[in-house]
């Protein structure tokens, strides 16, 4: 349970070290500092899917962000942190200490069921699914459909960004529409 | 944007096979390891990546046909879709409609899982591919309008 505290402790300092640095690049390092810590926890709780996941997520996002900040001249910031910024982050930082404590301690076991639910996919998943992965064997039988969800939404961020990025088909402001006939 | 080093050139050549042959190892394995669909894709995605800040936008954009990109983005949904659609003709939404699952902890088991792992791969794969390069070449043609 010590490692646990610990590796909030790093994920914590990162993120106040993200927040008060001026260089853009340092941020976004910190961010990915952070990121690093959520996957060596999901790995110290039981999660290997989500610990991979959120590694190789957090790569792509470090490359992305590194590939935004360098190069746009928004390299620094300039703004001079106030007082109140100092006094929000020690009573959020308290805040989320005592939370996240009183979450630790209420954490089931490993292996110990919560919900019929879970009991249900823990008992029947290799039955009725035949794979030997029980996480893949939710989220893509017993709960494939949410699964489609996520990916109308990726399918939509893409398209999106694709939108916003492109090049042609942008008129200016008071260009007109070309008459087709 | 000419790409980096030949040091760097040089070591790309030998490791971004090997990144590419571990996401796909990831994608088809997803049902019996820890991983899946959505984790395989993204490691396509950055053998990609790999390659294109390693030799340069420009060579990049010449060796890596745009439409190749949409028509896998297109195709990964849709796959994932019709598996679900399919299963209706059995009774529900998303049915395992393969009568015998086959063999547990082997390669070839649990059904529909590898399919949707499949397509789900090939979906996230092409689709993070897709942002980055949108990101990338939306900077490289800023740049030209300066010149």
């Amino acid at each position: 349970m010590l490692e646990l505290y610990l590796v909030m402790a790093f994920m914590l300092i990162g993120a106040v070290v993200a927040v008060g640095l001026r260089g853009l690049l340092s941020s976004v390092i910190a961010v990915g500092a952070i990121g690093l810590g959520l996957c060596v926890m999901f790995l110290l709780l039981k999660a290997p899917d989500l610990a991979i996941t959120q590694l190789v997520v957090e790569i792509l996002m470090l490359i992305i962000l590194i590939r935004a900040t360098i190069g746009r001249g928004v390299s620094r910031i300039k703004d001079r942190s106030s007082v109140w910024v100092f006094i929000s982050f020690f009573i959020f930082s308290a805040a989320f200490i005592l939370a996240a404590s009183m979450a630790i301690k209420e954490l089931p076991m490993f292996g110990q069921e919560l919900m019929k639910v879970s009991k249900f996919y823990v008992d029947n998943a290799l039955l009725k699914t035949g794979a030997a992965n029980i996480v893949t064997s939710i989220i893509l039988d017993f709960r494939a459909y949410d699964t489609l969800g996520e990916t109308t939404v990726l399918f939509t961020s893409v398209i999106g960004v694709l939108a916003l990025m492109r090049r042609k088909g942008r008129k200016k402001i008071n260009e007109r529409d070309e008459p087709d006939s | 944007m000419n790409g980096m080093s030949l040091i760097v050139k040089r070591v790309t050549r030998y490791t971004v096979g090997l990144i590419l042959l571990y996401g796909i190892y990831i994608v088809f394995h997803g049902h019996l390891t820890p991983g899946g669909g959505f984790a395989g894709g993204v490691i396509i995605a950055l053998s990609f990546i790999h390659l294109v800040l390693a030799f340069g936008i420009r060579s990049a954009k010449k060796s890596i046909p745009k439409r190749l990109i949409s028509i896998g983005e297109s195709l990964g949904g849709l796959l994932f879709l019709c598996i679900g659609l399919i299963g209706l003709t059995g009774g529900f939404f998303f049915l395992n409609f393969f009568a015998k699952k086959g063999e547990p902890f082997t390669l070839l088991s649990a059904g529909t899982i590898p399919l949707c792992n499949i397509a789900i791969g090939l979906k996230v794969g092409t689709g993070l591919f897709a942002i980055f390069m949108a990101l990338a070449v939306f900077k490289l043609t800023k740049e030209e309008d300066k010149q």
